[in-house]
């Protein structure tokens, strides 16, 4: 059993067999972050190339940590300090990375595409970890995987996700994934923060947190960010709480076993109350820690031998063709 | 490439000149730059012939809407190189936008353009000077010295018209001179950033929306301005089904509004630009399928005046960086005829003599330039095309500078196969 | 007996008094069950493992207990599968390692390298106080110095023949085969199956 495509560009082209695969081998391999030596040789000479353009201490340390229980080398490049502020392309960038020859570059970019841009290039498994609003597979990945273990299964569960769904990758990556697992979407959230056509993506959209919530098996809560309210998305921080946050009452509309998702990092108070964080359902944290697991997966079975390129952008121009 | 003193004679060819009523076998004879006779059986006397059985004769086509990047951004493309790739592509004349470094907004620029074209283009070039000053909305340009200089029309395309007093003003002023005033429609404010269509793709890519009522509120904008000032809108590149219900209904009022569409928004969606690939990017964007079969109808029922590729040259450099920092714009001198024929003349859509009005007739009428005629006494600019020709597009070949184009690779029927100017071939795989 | 080109080497007899022989060869040089422990070797060196605790209680009235580890993310061939890969299984040691007398089993020795990476496994999950390996069916050919203390049965093969073992838990019966025209030597191994 394997992979089909030497990089982990989004989950929209990942079949079920694959997906499941991935969380399989996650558990298998999440025994070791529990033992005292918290390594295998595995990944042995392996080098990883962490490139974050786009900056995030959390995604970035989960996927250091998956290198180095792998036993692999791992190389931060965040161009704060870097060329690409010098005026470098990304392609140039990405060039120069490549002649070191890393097995693997980790790409977190503000710009959807960037990743593709990087197989189209670079010889190395690519894996992304989050493209603008585009993707963010290993997060779906960890979502799922959170899932699967609270509730045995994915097939046939209900999943509410409300928040900023215009800018949110996660929320795209996971509509992909539960789809293809048999898993039903509900999304809610501020109409100015709703994209268009977004159920063509496997969804529906609820009128309310309230309808969005009821008698769902897991609530999934999107961080809202300041700038979204200093462009006019939505009026204060106040009135977003009131319309759209997950307080008690709210999450008492799932079922009584529903468990509380969260990306992070958490606006306590502003799309999620405090108590609903930290309450007993919320599986916030075991997220944080099923990532490290999920992406030593990814690498693991990332890992192999060089083969020619395969195709790893949809054919939008040869479907136009035809 | 013959003097125009011996003349040209084609011959065998099928012409179709719908200002004569003519679609049917015809000879051509060309001589001192101008059209000296149209009709069967022609003697050739001293003149050249060519042998143009099997293939197609209509009044040499205008692209209305070309960027030509000289001065100012010469790696892109410059005179010479656009108006070789234009012959190629079977046009004998382009009209060239003013977003150039410096802004065609003034007669030393304009006459720069003229004296460039005539010394190292092959095709005429009409200048469109620019609305305002270095098309900044601010200021009118002057545009009788513009005029003056040689300009046909003024756009502040690249940017649209923002503020609708500057575009009410334009639209008066421009009576003088009874030239009209190309608007890139787009509300900025709406806009917004978007890089691609707002719909089921952009939310499937997870990049920003470029919603259609930015185009459509502007369109009906300048549609009242028009009907408002009597002056003459021309709308560039529609890409909605709105836009064209507008201008449709405009018509039926009797307003003075003509508008023009590309041959990549006839014959692509924003599907296109799923995989990210920056030769898909342009402004405005691709659209959906609806709006689509609506640009199709236009151009069928008459709505639409006009195809003009909006020839949009970018180096490969500029192209190859992630999709939302990419430029806007695909080159189209090209690929606009293989396009257009495949996927209209052939399937039966519009017929070769709507072809002609809308890319020869249409353009050289609303620029106010001689040509779209192949009557007697007219300038000899001739396209020759050939219906059945296979042709596979490959950039490697193109007389262009540039490369950026969504039809690489594209497997089409028919295209130009000579192009003459004034008598001249400049232009010939015959 | 020829099965699918197979012949029948073994059969659930002679397994059984192989296990039974090795069982009494592992008390008598252990000489005490205290701090024993059995470690399979997964797959097939788990059931193996589990018969051979049997037969010990069998002997002794007490057994040792029964531990499965799962070496795949120890072998020194990751490369050599492209992306193809075992399925990773659980690695379950209910019993803490240090100072242990542990025994590796497994069903067929072969190349070494599955014991190799056996022992880095069994290293990152504490000290044993020693190590022996047990093994159902030895094969020959060693890439590394590695010797079983306990021998089912010394099968000599050439490296185009393969040993196929079954079990009654996970294959439906006992028996071992041998075969002819094993793929080249250097050839990617199956998944899961010991070199």
């Amino acid at each position: 059993m394997k992979l089909h495509s030497r990089h982990l560009l989004g989950i929209e082209t990942l079949k079920a067999e694959e997906i499941t695969l991935i969380l399989d081998t996650a558990e298998s391999l999440a025994q070791i972050s529990q033992r005292e030596i918290k390594k295998v040789p595995t990944l042995r000479g392996r080098t990883v190339v962490n490139f974050f353009v786009e900056p995030s201490t959390r995604t970035r340390s989960s996927f250091e940590i998956a290198e180095k229980r792998l036993s692999a080398d791992s190389l931060n490049f965040s161009p704060g300090s870097s060329s690409l502020v010098k005026g470098e392309t990304l392609a140039d960038t990405a060039r120069n990375l490549e002649a070191m020859a890393p097995d693997f570059i980790v790409i977190r970019h503000s710009e959807p595409g960037a990743p593709h841009m990087l197989a189209r290039i670079c010889r190395s498994s690519i894996i992304n970890a989050g493209d603008g609003a585009h993707e963010h597979p290993t997060q779906a990945l960890l979502d799922a995987y959170t899932l699967r273990q609270r509730k045995g299964r994915l097939r046939g569960l209900r999943v509410a996700i409300v928040g900023d769904i215009l800018h949110s990758r996660v929320v795209r990556s996971n509509i992909f994934l539960l789809n293809t697992m048999g898993a039903e979407v509900v999304l809610a959230g501020p109409p100015t923060l709703m994209p268009r056509g977004i159920e063509s993506l496997g969804a529906t959209v609820a009128r309310s947190i309230d309808e969005a919530v009821e008698g769902v098996d897991a609530i999934m809560m999107l961080r809202v960010q300041q700038e979204r309210m200093a462009r006019g998305y939505f009026p204060s921080v106040r009135e977003y709480f009131r319309l759209y946050g997950l307080t008690p009452a709210r999450a008492a509309l799932a079922k009584s076993d529903a468990i509380i998702m969260h990306p992070g990092p958490i606006n306590r108070g502003v799309e999620i109350a405090s108590e609903v964080a930290d309450g007993p359902l919320s599986v916030i944290l075991e997220q944080v820690t099923n990532g490290v697991a999920v992406r030593m997966a990814v690498l693991y079975l990332l890992a192999g031998e060089e083969e020619p390129q395969d195709p790893a952008v949809t054919p939008g121009l040869e479907r136009a063709q035809a | 490439m013959s003097p125009g003193v011996s003349g040209l004679l084609l011959r065998g060819g099928r012409v179709v000149d719908p200002s004569q009523g003519l679609d049917g076998p015809a000879d051509l004879l060309l001589r001192d730059g101008i059209v000296q006779r149209i009709g069967p059986g022609l003697e050739a006397g001293e003149a050249r012939v060519m042998d143009v059985g099997g293939k197609v004769v209509v009044p040499g086509l205008t692209d209305m809407h070309v960027h030509l990047r000289e001065p100012g951004q010469e790696w892109k493309e410059t005179i010479a190189t656009g108006t070789a790739a234009a012959a190629a592509g079977g046009f004998t004349g382009v009209a060239c936008m003013p977003n150039t470094i410096p802004v065609n907004d003034e007669r030393a620029v304009t006459e720069f353009i003229v004296a460039q074209a005539r010394a190292t283009g092959i095709v005429r070039v009409y200048p469109i000077g620019a609305v305002s000053k270095g098309l900044k909305g601010l200021e009118l340009a002057e545009m009788g010295d513009l005029v003056a200089g040689g300009a046909v029309a003024v756009s502040d395309d690249g940017q649209p018209v923002v503020s609708a007093r500057m575009m009410r003003l334009a639209l008066e002023y421009s009576r003088i001179f009874g030239i009209p005033v190309i608007d890139h429609c787009e509300d900025p404010d709406l806009s917004d950033g978007g890089v691609v269509n707002e719909g089921e793709v952009s939310t499937r890519l997870g990049l920003k929306g470029w919603n259609r009522a930015a185009e459509d509120t502007m369109v009906a904008r300048d549609i009242c301005l028009a009907a408002e000032t009597g002056g003459r809108v021309h709308i560039a590149h529609v890409s909605t089904e709105g836009a064209v219900a507008l201008v449709r209904a405009a018509r039926g009022q009797g307003i003075r509004v003509t508008c023009e569409v590309t041959p990549h928004h006839l014959a692509l969606t924003d599907e296109a630009c799923l995989g990210f690939d920056t030769a898909t990017k342009m402004n405005p964007p691709l659209r959906t399928e609806r709006d689509r079969m609506a640009l199709i109808q236009g151009l069928a029922d008459g709505t639409v005046d006009a195809i003009a590729s909006d020839h949009a040259p970018h180096h490969a450099d500029e192209k190859g960086v992630e999709f939302s920092r990419a430029p806007f714009g695909v080159i189209g001198l090209e690929t606009a005829l293989p396009i257009v024929l495949d996927r209209l003349v052939r399937k039966g859509i519009i017929g070769l003599p709507r072809l002609v009005e809308l890319m020869s007739v249409n353009p050289a009428k609303i620029l106010g330039l001689p040509g779209g005629t192949l009557k007697p006494g007219s300038p000899a600019d001739v396209t020759i095309l050939d219906l059945e020709r296979p042709v596979t597009i490959d950039p490697g070949r193109f007389r262009s500078l540039s490369r950026n184009t969504p039809f690489a690779g594209w497997n089409l029927t028919g295209s130009a196969v000579a192009t003459i100017v004034g008598g001249t071939v400049v232009h010939s795989i015959l | 007996m020829k099965q699918d080109g197979g012949v029948r080497i073994m059969d659930a007899e002679k397994i059984s008094r192989a296990l039974t022989r090795i069982a009494h060869e592992i008390l008598e040089k252990n000489r005490t069950l205290d701090e024993l422990a059995l470690v399979g070797i997964r797959t097939r060196g788990v059931p193996i493992a589990r018969r051979l605790a049997e037969a010990i209680r069998q002997i002794e009235g007490a057994e040792p207990p029964v531990g499965a580890l799962d070496i795949n993310l120890y072998r020194d061939d990751l490369s050599l599968t492209g992306r193809e890969r075992p399925v990773l299984r659980r690695t379950e040691i209910p019993f803490a390692i240090e100072k242990k007398r542990i025994v590796l089993v497994d069903d067929v020795l072969f190349t070494g390298r599955t014991v190799r990476a056996a022992l880095e496994g069994l290293g990152d999950l504490g000290r044993p106080r020693l190590i022996q390996l047990a093994v159902l069916v030895d094969r020959g050919h060693r890439e590394l110095p590695i010797r079983a203390d306990y021998v089912g049965k010394n099968v000599p093969t050439s490296l185009r023949e393969s040993i196929e073992v079954r079990f009654g838990e996970t294959d439906g019966e006992d028996a071992v085969f041998i075969r002819a025209a094993e793929p080249d030597p250097g050839e990617t191994p199956v998944p899961g199956e010991s070199r």
